[in-house]
């Protein structure tokens, strides 16, 4: 929390006002509290204020129970990251007390709920501490039955409070969210915020005030990754899909499949991951580019499928909301540790396309990206997307839907002849001919997984595996000389250039921009088309004297991850060099740059190699 | 394009039931369907199923347009590179789903699925009872030769006890699948056997399957000549066996007595054994479709789209 100017404190106990340009407020419960709900709350409020905002929620595995926690920072600049430490912690219970307080920044507030925390001596010194008996005043405030239930929304009034939030605001939000429920649930929640709001924290001896924000052209939408994921997909013009309930996907299917039908679409719940992908590519091949996706396991299970999109030239987009892996992993933990097998995991040579958003905003374009390079060059495409990207909240400005929604309904229309694996079509691609589709000259094509000539019929020829093998490579240089060169964040040259791709992006830039105003000379690259790669990057390379590729994955036998693996091998650079972890949490930003740190001084230490690192 | 399909929408009337056949539409002639010349062994059964089919889609006068031919993996599943009309050749045990896929965003198109016994009880086993659970509507023709031919006699599914195949030198050990009784159990609503000798059944069988509104099943018996000669012969009569057809008393609507008509010793009876109405899978996606844009009539796509976003503030 980021003081500009503390107005004088008033008199009579009343706690002084600070006014600050951003927060990060840890709340810290058990998953059935409804704690997402207060951060779901917060992120909107901050959105409806023109403010940014950044979540960060980690739920537990487990069916009911166990710890579950939702980070919101809320800024009146660019937020780019969910914060490193948090200024206040909103703990339920011992163990929330006692797992986060370390999360807090020294002189942190920790507001806690008296009737089950019992705060200890040794840390009354380093933090605030603020209790309230939340559980019974909100059972004072709706009644015994209530239970538990209300104890978020008390505890969202007491937030209200501390903060200053524009009451009436979050009041339209607690009746729009309950609406449709029994009409005592609405009155309920009402009384449990007004009371939050209204209670007396005596012990309190500081509130605080948002700086008017930077004004932010046009309205704002609030939503997670995964419904930026979804209907960006709509927009695309999809209206078929297919998968299987998998922690964090699932999520997306079941927007999916309640949205779709008012579409005139269908998602449908397959009985495995495998009839997902075929169910969705055979909706593909019937004309409109269907999608299928899953997590972990799940995108093991689809690669033969995808192999055969590759070979029959079959567009079908496949969502991966990465999780921690090999198998069963952690499934609610980040890692981007999916790249090699949407990149490679099929067997034989099958190239396809792999993007990846870096926040919220970016999974609703790219959804439409992905579902046009589909179509254009007939070719499965990867989105990859993760944990962290999918349950975190964000605010963006709202897409233009009008502009933006595309109609891909296929064309039917007679064709005098067709050669579906034409070898002397322009870089290989073929427009489809889908069925239902008169043909004059009456040949019809098969859409195949044996290598074929180019009228679909099956040979083993040599020199005709060659050419199709050649064929299928060509489309996607084709695509690859259509995409653009990143851009660098902060100059084009200098001392270490960091590359991320994926929900990296902001910890990243964040720590750019704190390292910089250090007076670090650094820099960062976002790479979204990770296969193929663009063009250009070695020119990029050439102008820093370190290349650290930032990644949540493992540093593998060699030193470097899956992202760093690729541009080693593609540009035989040795300066490309890995920053990476695993330990299912996004990065901070002082937690990576004192990574970048440890990478430079370990390189043999060259003096002016080593970065002062503001805040490392 | 044909007119009576053009008239059909692609979206937002998923039920649709395939136009009935236009009398005024010409046949296809079984010149004009026959394709690749097939690759399967000579006096293979399977050549009368593909013979059929022509005759089929002569006789009931379907288009080039209105039909797709999908197929997984193995001998049988060649199919579709013999049918002169779109087809797939898909990957081994997921033809299904894939048809599946078809079935549920093209109401316009008959989709038929042919396919072995590995690929549609071994490695396909999961989508064949939930393809018949979901009841989507489709027609699957299963030539069931009891053994892997394309791998060159290995046990199949329905390979009897004591077959001696490559994988079993001694005699299969495992107790094989019975496909009508896995079809009847898994809630196939068109449950019929036919056998490859018998030209006029076969394509009585699939006439049927093909007007049936749903998931439709025929286990056709068709004889591997190299890996498992003489497999049917009790079937057919030319053979000095015996063609039972089911019983003409047989209500088909009667789920217990189809299951032990199915469960008769082999050769057992030819017919449909099975056969009721029930809501498709197609019919009940459109159902949902139906009462979900009735919500949004009028509004273009991206304006049901801003109505959301109108609430994600």
């Amino acid at each position: 929390m980021s003081d500009t100017n503390a107005t004088a404190s008033l008199s009579g106990g009343t706690p002084k006002v600070s006014r600050i340009n951003e927060a990060v407020i840890r709340i810290a419960g058990n998953s059935q509290d409804g704690i997402q709900v207060i951060g779901g709350f917060l992120a909107r409020l901050a959105g409806r204020s023109e403010q940014e905002v950044m979540t960060f929620m980690t739920i537990p595995a487990t069916i009911s129970g166990g710890p579950s926690i939702f980070q919101v920072r809320i800024g009146s600049g660019e937020v780019l990251s969910a914060g490193d430490d948090a200024d206040l912690l909103l703990a339920l219970y011992q163990h929330s007390y006692e797992d986060h307080i370390g999360s807090l920044k020294k002189g942190g507030i920790v507001l806690f709920d008296s009737d089950h925390v019992e705060p200890k001596a040794e840390l009354q010194q380093d933090y605030h501490h603020v209790g309230v008996p939340i559980a019974s005043l909100t059972v004072e405030a709706i009644g015994g039955t209530a239970k538990d239930k209300g104890k978020n929304i008390y505890a969202l009034g007491l937030l209200a409070r501390v903060f200053d939030l524009n009451v009436p605001k979050l009041e339209q939000l607690v009746i729009e969210r309950f609406t449709g429920k029994d009409e005592s649930v609405v009155k309920n929640a009402l009384a449990a915020f007004r009371a939050g709001h209204s209670y007396n924290v005596g012990n309190l001896f500081e509130t605080f005030q948002f700086s008017e924000s930077r004004k932010r052209e046009g309205r704002q939408v609030v939503m997670n990754g995964n419904e930026a994921l979804g209907y960006g997909l709509i927009a695309a013009g999809v209206r078929f899909g297919a998968g299987y309930p998998i922690t964090p996907w699932t999520d997306v299917m079941e927007l999916l499949r309640r949205e779709l039908p008012k579409y005139g679409g269908s998602f449908i719940q397959c009985e495995d991951e495998i009839a997902s992908v075929s169910m969705a590519m055979g909706a593909s091949y019937a004309g409109r580019v269907a999608v299928t996706g899953s997590s972990g396991p799940g995108i093991s299970l689809k690669m033969e499928s995808v192999g055969w999109g590759v070979m029959a030239e079959v567009p079908v987009v496949v969502v991966d909301v990465q999780r921690g892996g090999p198998s069963t992993g952690l499934p609610t933990s980040v890692e981007q540790s999916d790249l090699n097998i949407a990149r490679f995991g099929s067997h034989g040579d099958s190239p396809r396309v792999v993007l990846a958003p870096a926040n919220v905003e970016d999974c609703f374009y790219v959804a439409i990206e992905a579902v046009n390079i589909a179509r254009k060059y007939n070719v499965p495409v990867f989105i990859l997307s993760d944990q962290a990207i999918a349950t975190r909240i964000e605010a963006f400005l709202e897409p233009d839907l009008e502009k933006v929604c595309q109609d891909i309904s296929p064309d039917l229309t007679t064709v005098p002849d067709f050669t579906p694996y034409d070898l002397s079509a322009p870089d290989g691609v073929v427009p489809r001919v889908v069925p239902g589709t008169r043909i004059a000259s009456g040949k019809y094509p098969v859409a195949t997984g044996l290598e074929h000539d180019e009228a679909g019929h099956p040979t083993a020829a040599p020199k005709m595996h060659q050419a199709m093998v050649a064929k299928r490579r060509k489309k996607l240089l084709a695509l690859q000389a259509t995409l653009p060169v990143p851009k660098v964040y902060g100059p084009p040259e200098g001392n270490v250039l960091l590359v991320g791709w994926g929900s990296t992006q902001g910890p990243i830039r964040e720590a750019v921009d704190r390292a910089r105003a250090a007076g670090d000379s650094i820099s960062s690259l976002h790479i979204k088309h990770l296969n193929p790669l663009p063009h250009g990057l070695d020119n990029i390379f050439s102008g820093f004297h370190h290349v650290f590729v930032v990644e949540m994955n493992d540093e593998g036998f060699y030193g470097y991850g899956q992202l760093a693996g690729l541009l080693r091998a593609r540009y035989c650079d040795p300066r490309i060099r890995g920053i990476n972890k695993t330990d299912g949490l996004t990065w901070k930003v002082k937690e990576l740059l004192a990574a970048v740190k440890m990478k430079l001084s370990s390189n043999g230490g060259a003096a002016k190699t080593v970065l002062n690192l503001g805040g490392a | 394009m044909s007119e009576a399909i053009a008239e059909i929408p692609l979206r937002g009337n998923i039920s649709a039931v395939p136009a009935p056949p236009d009398s005024g539409l010409k046949a296809l002639t079984k010149k004009e369907l026959a394709a690749d010349h097939p690759t399967w062994c000579p006096g293979c059964g399977d050549f009368s199923v593909l013979a059929l089919y022509f005759k089929l889609i002569e006789k009931r006068k379907l288009q080039h347009d209105n039909f797709v031919s999908i197929a997984g993996i193995g001998c049988s599943s060649r199919f579709p590179y013999f049918v002169q009309a779109h087809g797939v050749h898909y990957i081994h045990g997921r033809a299904l789903p894939f048809a599946s896929g078809i079935s549920l965003s093209r109401p316009d198109l008959h989709v038929f699925v042919f396919g072995g016994d590995g690929d549609a009880f071994s490695i396909g086993g999961n989508h064949f009872t939930h393809t018949a659970r979901k009841n989507v509507k489709l027609t699957y023709v299963v030539m069931d030769n009891w053994v892997y031919g394309l791998t060159k006699k290995q046990t199949s599914p329905t390979s009897p006890l004591g077959f001696k195949s490559k994988t079993d030198q001694w005699g299969a050990v495992d107790y094989p699948i019975n496909p009508l009784k896995q079809a009847i159990a898994a809630g196939a609503t068109f449950v019929a056997r036919t056998t490859s000798t018998n030209p006029h059944h076969v394509l009585a069988m699939m006439e049927a399957a093909m007007d049936h509104d749903g998931f439709s099943f025929i286990e056709c018996l068709s004889e591997c000549v190299e890996f498992y000669e003489g497999a049917f012969d009790a079937a057919n009569p030319r053979k000095g066996g015996m063609f039972m057809e089911v019983p003409k008393n047989h209500d088909t609507a009667d789920e217990v007595n189809a299951y032990r008509l199915a469960g008769a010793d082999f050769p057992g009876y030819f017919g449909i054994f099975y056969n009721v109405n029930k809501p498709t899978k197609n019919a009940k996606e459109a159902d949902i479709n139906k009462a979900a844009m009735e919500k949004v009539k009028g509004l273009k796509d991206w304006q049901i789209l801003q109505k959301n976003f109108d609430r994600l503030r």
